[in-house]
């Protein structure tokens, strides 16, 4: 059974370089991507931090800007 | 109607959308593993290699989807000037890039026990090859351009350039003597046995909640990019 499903009678490295290849780009394409939300959410925060009280409460009337200094992760 | 599509009113949702995607993907991507590489059966002719057909369809029909929609949003956008749409537009084009990818390698790695080649100049590949550039040159267009009027002016082009590309490729194996078979599932008939069927809509579903779940994460970082800007403003 186990080396059936390993070798799938000669097929196996054809089958499970596909599916290897897949399941890699997936991994890939979603830490490049999470990569980018952390990086541009620690720009916010950064640049949220240089503001002037008066202007911190004024950009804290936008109910997204609250939003994205509240979710501390994306996932 | 198109003000439901402001990003302010939609972030609360899709900042929080993204774990649920991701726990309903990895239930079903566990359920087409299983179906995909265990239970369903092997092929009579091509054996057990017909088995990388689960992840090679799924990924050409996600990553022409996402094509059309990004040239469907991206036109209509431009007509009725929604800004939103490039922004959706722009963050479907990395999981149709890697899911166009996906099905060109997956593609050759089953030419090899098939046909006998990694790699051969035929309609299909070919096409499938072209869709990759304009992926490519549409993703690039958004990194050269600043101005929103001449990006969203190019990408509109591209993307009705490269649309004409859709038809080629669904129909190449029709018009031209290719060494690609023919279409085995249409929106009427399917010529795929049931238990064949079952792993292929599954491992399709779980795609295309892969490519949700990339774009809410790649929309979400496109916004928190716009009230960047923002904040420089004030």
């Amino acid at each position: 059974m186990i080396n059936e499903i390993f070798f799938m009678k000669g097929y196996g490295f054809y089958v499970w370089s596909a599916f290897s290849f897949t399941f890699l780009s997936f991994i890939v394409l979603y830490f490049v991507i999470k990569a980018q939300y952390i990086k541009e959410r620690k720009k916010f925060i950064t640049k949220f931090g240089t503001l002037n009280s008066e202007r911190a409460a004024f950009a804290k009337t936008q109910s997204i800007n609250k939003e994205i200094l509240s979710n501390s992760s994306i996932i | 109607m198109f003000k439901y599509f402001e990003p302010n009113k939609i972030f609360s949702i899709t900042s929080k959308a993204p774990k649920y995607v991701l726990v309903l993907f990895i239930i079903t991507i566990s359920i087409g593993l299983t179906e995909s590489l265990i239970l369903s059966p092997e092929d009579y002719k091509q054996s057990h290699s017909v088995r990388i057909m689960y992840v090679h369809v799924p990924a050409a029909w996600i990553s022409l989807g996402i094509f059309c929609a990004i040239t469907f949003l991206s036109v209509i956008g431009y007509i009725f000037k929604i800004r939103n749409f490039f922004l959706i537009s722009k963050s479907l084009a990395p999981s149709g890039l890697v899911f166009n990818i996906v099905a060109l390698v997956t593609g050759s790695i089953w030419g090899k026990p098939t046909w006998g080649t990694w790699w051969a100049w035929d309609a299909r590949i070919t096409s499938m090859l072209i869709l990759v550039l304009f992926y490519l040159i549409y993703l690039v267009a958004w990194r050269i351009y600043e101005k929103h009027d001449k990006v969203f002016r190019i990408t509109s082009i591209i993307s009705l350039l490269g649309i004409i590309n859709v038809p080629i490729i669904k129909y190449s194996v029709d018009w031209w003597n290719t060494l690609h078979q023919p279409a085995s599932i249409s929106i009427s008939k399917s010529s795929i046995h049931i238990s064949m069927m079952f792993p292929l809509l599954i491992m399709t579903a779980s795609f295309a909640l892969f490519s949700l779940l990339i774009f809410l994460m790649k929309y979400n970082t496109e916004l928190i990019k716009i009230k960047n800007k923002g904040l420089d403003r004030l």
